[in-house]
């Protein structure tokens, strides 16, 4: 009990980074499980919706603001996706990937030229940048925000998934692409649709991530992004529930290194236990059998 | 034109390049930007050349290349740093456990050594994976690389997260560029040995070489050793050129840097890789300058143009390459001066053509 009451503030930290990890590894998980590709500009377009917000709160009110962080990055990532990746659909997977890495180069020089490379300060959301005390330790109230509402939309999405029509079509297309296109799936529609979810979630996870935050660097997003990556691959890539939980478990392990002090490893940890789950379980907590990993 | 003919010609043309920028030394102040892009793009030369014996000509898509320079540039500054110079730069450390300073050639071999040594036992379990899953693999090592490097209980050795300082530096462009050189002459001799070809039969096809009697394990472990051992050295001049390592700068970018340079120059071709480095430095550095700095055309304000704008630009010169060029400047084919008699038979060939 003694343990917990000292290390509270830890585990809250941890889950609520994990909320917010699983976020952006949703869209990391459902690219590769259609496209086969590391979109390596996702933790990129994860900055630049943090960017928008603060950008547009100095002209606009909060209310139209984040509605419109919203919708600007989810066509920030049709566009990507339009522009960036869709020529290139015939080309070897290794093209694809440093297409991916162009485009998060690119992002990150815009972001660099437009903010003048200065560090942006974040504006205070109201309502989750209050704080709140919970038993013994005090944090903000988006701590507590960010597992309900991340539980809540991956509800919503797997709702989506499973019983809809662009949902059904999705999974038929992460199945078998050519064999889904002769079926009359407009395969190029799925795709956008994916990445527009995935956008769309990254921009929530943003606006959470960031009230921790003071300020905004265009590289700020590069770690959350990869760590993000990493849960999608630790709970198997493909898997929806087995990123949210990977992404859970990373956040909490990486707190709670945090908190015994060793805060220089608590990013190298994430990457180490990738290389173990990639040797030991390549498909990962809840991945499909059929694997060309290894 | 025979081989012999053909080796020949190269090796006169080096010999012209070298001779070139020793004039060039020679006429231009030693500040002056050209020469400082001509360093840097020879230790990023050496670099890319690395990561395309791996990536381009073994087909083992790894982004590890900054872990292994990070590797190379301390091994040389922990060894190269004077004695007498380590109570300074240890200062928060006691001075640093080790008090000997081995000589400059030395330090280099060592740096290249140890990031050899480093990518063996990293191999290890990394190899056994494929394509993207070995790419995020590596980067992940890297950063676990970096992270181990600025952990403050090694700082008797790494100095923490301190700079490493006062090692002896170069101030010509000759030293990078003999280094350098060496370095690439020692690759290209690889690539075209028995090994070289077992790397290439391993890229176009596991099972195929496998069958051929390929060791797949053995050739993997050993394209990635050589080119970890090539970056390190690559770190050890990078380390001489910036004159203070710290592990910050080491990053993930760093290695993107290097593997859009391999694929602007042609993956697979390592006069490219040298070509696209050359232009990838003097543009990010030099020629694109002008766009960073405010222009009036008359009373008119140029607009857009402010800090940072070259790179903006440069970045979508980058993705119209990836988008439009994939080959790169070269393909995989190399620079040659058969080549470009061919090019321009063509050329000119067509024309006559079209004339009569």
């Amino acid at each position: 009990m003694d343990f917990l009451s000292k290390n509270l503030s830890y585990l809250l930290a941890g889950v609520s980074v994990g909320g917010q990890y699983a976020l952006i590894a949703i869209g990391y998980t459902m690219v590769y499980g259609i496209l086969r590709l590391i979109n390596f500009a996702h933790g990129d377009i994860f900055t630049v919706a943090a960017l928008i917000l603060v950008y547009s709160t100095t002209i606009l009110p909060l209310y139209i603001a984040i509605p419109l962080v919203l919708v600007a990055t989810v066509a920030l990532g049709y566009i990507v996706e339009r522009v960036a990746y869709k020529p290139l659909r015939s080309a070897p997977r290794m093209s694809i990937m440093i297409s991916a890495i162009g485009v998060s180069y690119l992002l990150q020089n815009l972001a660099l030229y437009i903010t003048g490379g200065l560090a942006q300060t974040y504006p205070a959301i109201p309502i989750i940048s209050e704080s709140i005390k919970i038993g013994p330790a005090t944090t903000k109230v988006v701590t507590v925000v960010t597992p309900v509402l991340t539980i809540i939309l991956v509800i919503v999405l797997m709702w989506l998934i499973n019983h809809t029509k662009v949902g059904m079509a999705m999974r038929a297309v992460a199945n078998d692409f050519e064999t889904s296109r002769l079926m009359g799936i407009k395969v190029d529609n799925v795709i956008s649709v994916t990445f527009v979810i995935g956008s769309f979630l990254a921009a929530v996870g943003s606006l959470l991530y960031f009230t921790n935050y003071a300020s905004v660097v265009p590289t700020s997003g590069a770690m959350p992004g990869l760590k993000a990556f990493v849960a999608a691959v630790f709970g198997g890539i493909g898997s929806i529930p087995g990123a949210v939980i990977g992404a859970f478990i990373i956040g909490i392990c990486e707190n709670i290194i945090k908190g015994l002090g060793w805060t220089t490893f608590s990013d190298a940890f994430t990457f180490a236990l990738l290389i173990v789950v990639l040797i030991v379980k390549p498909t990962g907590l809840f991945g499909e059998k059929a694997t060309d990993k290894v | 034109m025979s081989k012999r003919k053909n080796t020949i010609i190269s090796a006169l043309l080096l010999l012209a390049l070298f001779g070139f920028i020793l004039i060039l030394e020679r006429m231009l102040p030693p500040t002056h930007i050209a020469l400082t892009v001509l360093k840097k793009s020879c230790i990023y030369a050496l670099v890319a050349v690395s990561m395309n014996l791996l990536n381009g000509f073994t087909g083992l898509f790894s982004l590890g290349q900054a872990g292994f320079m990070l590797i190379g540039a301390y091994t040389y500054g922990i060894l190269t740093i004077p004695v007498e110079a380590r109570a300074s730069v240890y200062m928060y450390y006691g001075g640093g456990i080790i008090q000997f300073a081995v000589p400059v050639a030395v330090g280099i071999l060592a740096a290249g050594i140890t990031a050899a040594a480093f990518a063996w036992l990293i191999g290890l379990p990394v190899l056994r994976l494929k394509s993207d899953y070995l790419a995020i693999a590596t980067l992940g090592f890297a950063e676990i690389i970096r992270a181990v490097f600025m952990w403050d209980k090694l700082g008797v050795l790494t100095n923490g997260s301190n700079l490493l300082r006062k090692f002896p530096t170069f101030s010509s462009v000759t030293f990078p560029f003999i280094v350098a050189g060496c370095c690439i002459a020692v690759m290209v001799l690889i690539i075209n040995s028995s090994y070289g070809r077992a790397f290439k039969a391993i890229r176009d096809d596991e099972i195929a070489a496998e069958a051929m009697g390929i060791n797949l394990a053995k050739h993997k472990r050993m394209a990635f050793c050589i080119s970890s051992f090539f970056a390190g050295v690559g770190g050890a001049l990078l380390a001489m050129y910036q004159t203070s390592i710290q592990a910050n700068t080491f990053k993930s970018a760093m290695t993107y840097e290097i593997l859009l340079i391999v694929v602007i120059g042609g993956l697979g071709s390592v006069t490219g890789s040298c070509i696209a480095s050359f232009l990838f430095i003097a543009c990010s550095e030099w020629w694109l300058r002008f766009l960073d700095a405010e222009m009036y055309i008359g009373d008119f304000k140029v607009p857009l143009l402010r800090s940072g704008f070259r790179k903006v630009v440069f970045a979508v010169i980058i993705m119209i390459i990836v988008l439009f060029y994939r080959r790169g400047i070269m393909g995989n084919k190399e620079f040659s001066v058969e080549g470009i008699c061919n090019f321009f038979k063509k050329r000119f060939g067509r024309k006559k053509e079209a004339a009569s």
